[in-house]
């Protein structure tokens, strides 16, 4: 079973749709035994930073997140979250990634606005995550702040400068696009996701 | 297998040439549907649909025909019949695999909330937003402006300048549509869709000067909509329009063009798409 985290950030709704078209299973919850106990973790999010890691330290949620030892996936905004600290807000967060979450700075070019909406191509493989897809696929993203380069940096996207795609540390994986929004690739990673053993 | 093929092989441009001219944003082209009663209006021309009239499998097919996003204006009159809109949304967001904008009469935080909630991406504002600018405002603090698209409809008058019109355009105003734009992106919009009256229907092309005065200045993605009718119009409107994306409805559901056609001939012309 998958445990897709409930917060008050964005639609989730979304993320199991994509799940269950790839035949697999989830909960929507908050309840942190249902949470321990599932196979898999999805962190989703799309929202203000700020908001959302108040609201899991409310809960104790942001304690529960680091302290899992099964896979997580992050998506958008959970991405963020798993960082260090963002920008957006000043907000310190999880700290599960050492990389830093900043905003977009305005480019030179007239058709590169903030946020960045759309599809745009991941490059540079690291990870399992991306097995199966081919270097330069596009997926759907929607962001105004990013998380910068690093070591835990698994794919790279470009706009205004490249920025890591999606991160991965031990058990902790995360992207900054949408997969469940993102056609056959997006499927394609969902799946490779849900086959992390 | 010789080294030479492997090489050959792992090169990205080797794969998909058209795919592959660098990276960075794609431009994205987006079919509208319009929805009544939860069923698609107007003429619907797919022998492959068993059910013409269902959005669900138009859907599906847009989808995997190369259709960056999608939207779906509702035209249900009663309150009551919107209801069906709730569960259509959920059926859509259950299928299909990109996101997608659902607009039509939405006028409050909690028909956003409904729509948000059951799997919509976006949602677009017109009339209410025009009226009341800080719906505009509550949309976006309480979802994000990502989710925020706002619809302009515009006619340029015989003094050369773009108004803005409501209703469905049925109703003039006296507000120029930059300026509108301008407000209501500071407001929290964080798109716009942008439809010439002048242009819609007519497919003689886009409306390139106001598409470009729009997408130059405003900060957010400009979606132009109205007068598409051959694949060029949609190269211009991207190179001159500097539109972000086009959205169109009848020359998509007549086949008069497919995307999947469009989008090649777009790539050929140096306009980066998803193929």
């Amino acid at each position: 079973m998958v445990a897709i985290i409930k917060y008050n950030a964005g639609n989730v709704q979304s993320v199991q749709y994509a799940l269950q078209r790839i035949g697999v299973d989830s909960i929507v919850t908050d309840d942190k035994a249902a949470i321990e106990g599932a196979d898999k973790i999805i962190f989703p999010g799309v929202g203000h930073a700020y908001a959302a890691m108040q609201y899991l330290r409310e809960r104790q949620l942001d304690q529960l997140i680091v302290s899992l030892k099964q896979p997580v996936l992050g998506i958008c905004l959970g991405l963020q979250l798993m960082c260090k600290h963002s920008e957006e807000g000043n907000t310190d967060c999880l700290g599960i990634f050492d990389e830093q979450v900043k905003l977009f700075p305005t480019s030179s070019s007239a058709d590169q606005k903030i946020p960045q909406i759309g599809w745009n191509n991941i490059y540079d493989y690291h990870s399992i995550l991306f097995s199966g897809i081919s270097e330069n696929e596009f997926v759907y993203t929607v962001h105004s702040y990013y998380a910068a380069l690093g070591a835990a940096t698994i794919a790279t996207t470009d706009y205004i400068l490249p920025y890591s795609a999606a991160l991965e540390k031990d058990n902790f994986h995360a992207v900054q696009f949408h997969p469940e929004k993102s056609g056959k690739v997006g499927e394609q990673i969902l799946k490779n996701f849900i086959n992390i053993s | 297998m010789s080294l030479e093929i492997i090489k050959e092989s792992n090169d990205p441009s080797f794969s998909n040439p058209l795919n592959r001219s660098g990276r960075g944003l794609a431009k994205r082209i987006i079919p509208c549907l319009d929805i009544k009663d939860g069923r698609t209006v107007k003429g619907i021309n797919f022998e492959s649909i068993r059910d013409a009239g269902d959005p669900v499998e138009l859907a599906i097919l847009y989808s995997d025909n190369g259709a960056d996003e999608l939207v779906f204006l509702d035209i249900t009159a009663t309150i009551e019949k919107r209801k069906t809109l709730v569960e259509l949304v959920k059926r859509i967001a259950a299928n299909i695999n990109i996101p997608f904008t659902v607009g039509g009469g939405i006028s409050s935080v909690e028909d956003v909330a409904l729509l948000l909630q059951n799997g919509a991406d976006k949602v677009s504002v017109n009339t209410a937003a025009f009226k009341n600018p800080s719906l505009l405002k509550q949309l976006s603090s309480e979802f994000g402006s990502q989710c925020v698209v706002l619809a302009i409809d515009t006619k340029k008058e015989a003094d050369g300048e773009w108004y803005v019109y409501l209703n469905g355009g049925r109703t003039k105003t006296d507000t120029k549509t930059v300026q509108w734009a301008k407000e209501a992106v500071e407001l929290g919009a964080g798109e716009i869709l942008l439809t010439s009256m002048n242009n819609d229907g007519t497919k003689n092309g886009f409306a390139l000067d106001i598409t470009a005065a729009l997408s130059s200045s405003l900060p957010v993605p400009v979606i132009a909509s109205g007068g598409a009718g051959s694949m060029e119009h949609f190269k211009d409107v991207f190179d001159t329009g500097k539109a972000d994306a086009a959205l169109a409805a009848s020359i998509f559901h007549y086949k008069e063009i497919e995307i999947l056609a469009l989008k090649k001939y777009l790539s050929v012309n140096k306009i980066r798409v998803r193929l």
